[in-house]
């Protein structure tokens, strides 16, 4: 079988940038993913690309070149940049094409994102009175986890620390200052437990990444990680997700198990062969549930863990390395393309200042609404 | 005179409020909210148990944005808990939740239904949604 390779990766700085719209964005992370490569537009024989609030992806086409290449827009919510990747995997794979591109962007206005009810197939009363805000979801979710598990609200604080401090450090991040735990601890409540510091914002991005099979990787004197696993799941019955009114009493997987699960088998590695992973902290009780959904713990371990230090650069198995949501922000349509693109940058020994040592395996995992998980493990 | 957010969503007033929702006819498998449109055909309107136990919440500390038309502007927004609530061999309910004292709940505590004011229509009108409340009787069914 092919094996797909990720031998260009570009991006635009995460963050507000006045006078900058979500496609130049997102052009501007493509030229700098062709420049890694050395290679030329004209050589891109498909696109996958997506962006949630900053118009068509294919709207870089003419600003790049109109060569007549395959393109495809991609909307998926949370797990756009996820399902770019993913599709992009596939078309070479599948054999059909060598070389293709997978852009995301995106550039959200300030303050929480709105949500339509009817777009979800649900009542406007639900939107209406209030219920309708994936804050509340996230709030919820963690509440029920940490009265279940025994985790502390000081972990989640700890979360956010360590995001902020790998933020200071990472190019691409938004946010460029630690903030400590007393801070955090004690800014505004947002929706219990969660403080405003633990709460990723909406932000702008653009993220590019040049897929290849292994084969053309070698005829054009390339290198680069190869995708040894790629799965995107959707809600099963039972699970617990984004905008419920209710829920079965019958309580099931997640939507990240499935995928995880699915991602693992297909590289044929588990969570323990991982050295750095890029888990979704749209706030830090996400980060804390995903490292046992994805397979990284049991459930409640993760007070101690983090306590230790483990999830530090450092530790034992580094998670979000480059600050992840909460200190990138959340451009919907970048976000999952993003936390590739660390892995890339850790597994090239090109991440300055937050290397993982010796990194060889990496993982990332993005969620999104309603319910979907995408999950990529990739190999030095 | 009060009116309700929706139909086919609630009936009654305060400790009589009874939350509706759907059992379809073939397996008898619960929906909320009842289903509106085609689909409706498939479903008989049941009521579901006055009274559960909490299964999480959260308080919305900040005024939403649009479609959300409650009381309150930016300055005077009242905080409001959002939760939900296992109601035995039904479903898993989510609703407003409302409390003396927010820090004060606990997952697994009794609680009933009820009904909140959370706006006024143009007519001056209360409008009614359903909520949950803790159970000072200290049932759970």
């Amino acid at each position: 079988m092919t094996a797909v390779h990720i031998v260009g990766a570009g991006i635009h700085p995460f963050g507000r940038t006045e006078g900058s719209t979500g496609l130049d964005q997102g052009v501007f992370a493509i030229r700098q993913a062709l420049d890694d490569a050395g290679l030329d537009w004209s050589q891109m024989e498909f696109g996958y690309g997506g962006s949630s609030a900053a118009g068509a992806a294919d709207a870089v086409l003419p600003r790049l070149g109109l060569t007549g290449m395959q393109f495809i827009n991609v909307n998926n919510g949370c797990a756009t940049g996820g399902s770019s990747i993913l599709s992009g995997y596939a078309a070479i794979k599948s054999g059909e094409f060598d070389i293709g591109i997978v852009v995301g962007f995106d550039k959200h206005p300030r303050g929480a994102f709105n949500a339509d009810p009817e777009a979800s197939g649900l009542p406007r009363w639900y939107g209406e009175t209030g219920m309708m805000l994936t804050t509340q979801f996230f709030a919820n979710k963690i509440n029920r986890y940490m009265a279940l598990n025994g985790i502390k609200a000081e972990t989640l604080g700890q979360v956010a620390e360590k995001a902020f401090e790998n933020g200071a450090v990472t190019p691409h991040s938004w946010r460029k200052s630690p903030v400590s735990l007393d801070t955090i601890m004690n800014a505004q409540m947002v929706s219990d437990p969660l403080t405003k510091f633990m709460f990723c914002s909406p932000a702008e991005g653009g993220v590019a990444l040049i897929l290849a099979s292994d084969r053309k990787m070698r005829e054009l004197g390339l290198s680069g990680p190869r995708v040894r696993g790629a799965a995107i799941r959707t809600r099963p019955a039972g699970s617990f997700e984004v905008f419920a009114p209710a829920l079965e009493i019958e309580r099931g997987k997640s939507a990240t198990q499935l995928a995880s699960a699915a991602a693992w088998e297909m590289a044929g590695v588990g969570p323990s062969d991982i050295d750095v992973a890029q888990l979704q902290d749209t706030e830090s009780g996400a980060e804390i549930m995903h490292m046992a959904e994805n397979g990284f713990c049991a459930d409640g371990e993760q007070g101690d863990m983090i306590a230790r230090g483990d999830t530090r650069i450092g530790g034992k198995l580094p998670i979000n390395t480059d600050g992840g949501c909460l200190a990138c922000g959340e451009p919907i349509g970048a976000s999952g393309l993003r936390q590739i693109y660390e892995n890339v940058e850790q597994l090239r020994g090109r991440a300055h200042g937050r290397q993982v040592a010796d990194a060889a395996l990496a993982y990332s995992q993005v969620y999104g609404a309603p319910g979907i998980s995408g999950c990529v493990v990739l190999e030095r | 005179m009060a009116v309700q957010v929706a139909t086919n969503l609630f009936t009654g007033e305060g400790n009589a409020t009874r939350l509706l929702a759907g059992r379809r006819r073939t397996d008898g498998k619960l929906r909320f909210p009842y289903p509106t449109g085609p689909e409706a055909d498939e479903f008989e309107l049941i009521e579901l148990s006055p009274r559960g136990k909490l299964w999480s919440w959260t308080v919305q500390r900040f005024r939403p944005k649009s479609p959300f038309n409650g009381n309150g502007g930016e300055m005077d927004f009242k905080p409001y808990g959002v939760g939900y609530v296992e109601l035995a061999n039904e479903l898993i309910v989510e609703g407003r939740i409302v409390a003396d004292d927010f820090a004060a709940l606990k997952i697994g505590q009794p609680m009933r239904i009820t009904t909140e004011a959370y706006r006024e229509n143009a007519d001056g009108e209360a409008v009614l949604t359903y909520a949950f409340t803790p159970d000072a009787e200290g049932h759970s069914a």
